[in-house]
């Protein structure tokens, strides 16, 4: 299984399609490595620099519809290959949040006025999480304030995320 | 309770519930293949040592996006892809000169049936809903697994249903109706639902329409738009069926029993009145920032681009080819036009529609999705504005730093001619 905790990236924005993720030009890569340096190279948000700001984080936390747009599993595994395996949104495309799960990855779903509050209390501060599976909790940290939110994941999800993917199930079950 | 055209297809085709109502694992009828999603998948295959497809029949396989090549990565993709099909007995495999953008090449060549559960690793594989199908868009994984199992997983299909009434004025097609539907619905408004499109306007729109219609789906989060087969389904398919069955009549009443229950239960019906529909273009980049072309009239456009899976078909070049007619393109802009297919392309030529474009100033292309997703074949310079009837605005979708007005074929049409975006109406031949 893999890790689901370290510093936060914060995404200030809704509807942040594949194509800002991963543009269309490195489609043509046939590994995922050699996809890290271009993560959210084209992602409109102002003051928000990729080069300086994705190093070092472990997840993700953003508005509402990420992921929209292309198919391209390659938006998820640009994130895999920066050691970014959790992102949490108002909610997900289908074809993203299915390809995260699918990658063992995990693409969490908060009410809106919980992302608010995120946002609100930890955005722009050094700011740490940590997903733990077993209790479907996340505490979230950063100086002196923590809080742990509960999240809800289906069961399936949860099987392909301790299964390490869907190839390997699929293999055995069908 | 009666039951919706996916929920009848999910039913028919469900393989396993191994978590009760979460999730249907369902038997694919088809599992479709480009070069840019695929390789990947196989390459993973190989590694496990697995690397077979549950059935060859049932593969297609087909390089479009970037064709011919235009570097060694894209080269590389085209053989890894073409390899496996060959190794693997896929004898539907489409390389250069035979092939053409996927969602325009596999319906024509009569893969996709009405009752068909079919996936691909591209987002626009909700066109082929137009067949009454349930098609959808996957990521690689589950392509993968689509190729090795022949099985993928949905969440229970939701239903919203448009019942759209009226008639479409001269000059407003299938792509400004989605255009509407989608600034309506919002680009999130759909997520995780089936679309259905029913009533007058669906009803008198020709296959090709039905495919412009549906292949949108997706940007307002739609896992699959869907069409009920009827007889233009069975007229369209006829030449691939008609040894299945003895009649058109007997196909109809084969098809028929897929359309949704009168009663069947729906997430929301919306109902429109489209009579007063005015062409519509998008702005910004988001596919739901969506006007009235009049409202954007006198906009400047330095490219026009016309082909994709969207509105590259026959019935789009001859709309456009009836605008271009005797007429010569605007000096500041230059047009490229990609016929989706080689038999596109061809009825083109006999048809004199090729010639129009040439005369009128256009850049004719081989079949690929080439300048749609900004790959080759006419990247767009920053600052540069095309209007495109393509189906994604993203920012820097067609080269960085560029924009991409979406429009029907006339509207672009149009906008060739005057190097703005255009009434097309005003320029009816
Ligand atoms: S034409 Fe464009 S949208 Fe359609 S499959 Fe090709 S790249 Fe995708």
């Amino acid at each position: 299984m893999k890790t689901f905790s370290g510093k936060v990236l914060f995404l200030d924005r809704s509807d942040i399609n594949t194509d800002e993720i991963i543009p269309a030009k490195y489609l043509t890569e046939i590994t995922k490595e050699a996809l890290k340096p271009y993560l959210l190279e084209d992602l409109e948000l102002p003051g928000f620099n990729p080069t300086k700001d994705i190093s070092g984080k472990a997840a993700v936390i953003t508005r509402a519809n990420f992921g929209c747009g292309s198919s391209r599993e390659h938006a998820p595994w640009a994130l895999e290959v920066n050691d970014i395996n959790v992102v949490i949104a108002e909610n997900f495309a289908r074809i993203f949040r299915q390809n995260m799960y699918n990658c063992g990855m995990m693409a969490i779903e908060l009410d809106a006025d919980i992302i608010d509050g995120l946002f609100k209390n930890y955005a722009g501060k050094d700011c740490s999480l940590e997903v733990n599976l077993d209790t479907r909790n996340i505490t979230i940290s950063t100086d002196g304030k923590q809080e742990v939110i509960s999240f809800k994941i289906a069961d399936f999800d949860e099987c392909l995320v301790r299964a390490g993917g869907w190839v390997e199930y699929a293999d055995k079950n069908y | 309770m009666g039951k919706t055209i996916a929920q009848k297809i999910f039913e028919s085709h469900l393989v396993d519930k191994p978590f009760g109502d979460e999730v249907n694992v369902l038997r694919l009828d088809a599992v479709f293949c480009h070069e840019i999603t695929t390789p990947i998948a196989i390459n993973d295959l190989v590694a496990r040592g697995k690397d077979r497809v549950f059935d060859p029949s049932k593969i297609k396989a087909v390089i479009d996006h970037v064709t011919p090549a235009k570097d060694s990565k894209t080269a590389e993709q085209g053989k890894i892809l073409r390899d496996w099909a060959r190794r693997n007995g896929i004898k539907d495999f489409f390389d250069i000169g035979r092939n053409g953008v996927c969602h325009a090449i596999f319906p024509e060549k009569g893969f996709v049936r009405p009752g068909y559960t079919v996936i691909m690793g591209d987002s626009h594989t909700c066109t082929h809903g137009a067949f009454g199908a349930f098609a959808a868009g996957v990521g690689s994984t589950d392509l993968e697994v689509g190729i090795l199992k022949g099985v993928c997983t949905f969440k229970e299909p939701s239903t919203i249903k448009f019942v759209l009434n009226g008639t479409l004025k001269e000059g407003v097609y299938a792509k400004d109706l989605i255009l509407f539907l989608i600034k309506e619905l919002t680009v999130n408004g759909a997520t995780n639902m089936v679309m259905e499109f029913t009533g007058p306007v669906i009803d008198a729109m020709t296959m090709e329409s039905r495919m412009t219609l549906c292949n949108m789906a997706i940007e307002a989060g739609g896992t699959c738009g869907i069409c009920y087969p009827d007889q233009v389904t069975v007229d369209y398919l006829w030449p691939f069926i008609q040894d299945d069955f003895a009649t058109k009549e007997a196909a109809l009443a084969e098809y028929s029993k897929w359309k949704s229950d009168a009663d069947a239960e729906y997430a929301e019906v919306r109902t429109y009145d489209v009579s007063e529909l005015e062409p519509m273009v998008t702005f910004g980049y988001k596919p739901d920032q969506v006007k009235p072309v009049r409202e954007m009239q006198g906009t400047p456009v330095q490219q026009i681009y016309i082909g994709s899976c969207t509105n590259g078909r026959i019935e789009d070049l001859r709309i456009a080819a009836g605008i271009l007619k005797g007429k010569k393109i605007s000096d500041n802009v230059r047009g490229i036009v990609s016929p989706a297919t080689p038999k596109i392309f061809s009825q083109a030529l006999e048809e004199g529609i090729i010639k129009i474009f040439q005369d009128a100033g256009f850049c004719v292309t081989n079949p690929t999705c080439g300048a749609c997703l900004g790959m080759s074949n006419g990247v767009l310079a920053s600052g540069e504005a095309c209007a495109s009837t393509t189906n994604r605005n993203f920012n820097g979708r067609m080269g960085k730093g560029g924009t991409v007005h979406l429009m029907s074929p006339a509207s672009a049409a149009a906008a060739a001619i005057t190097g703005e975006i255009t009434n097309s109406p005003l320029y009816k031949a």
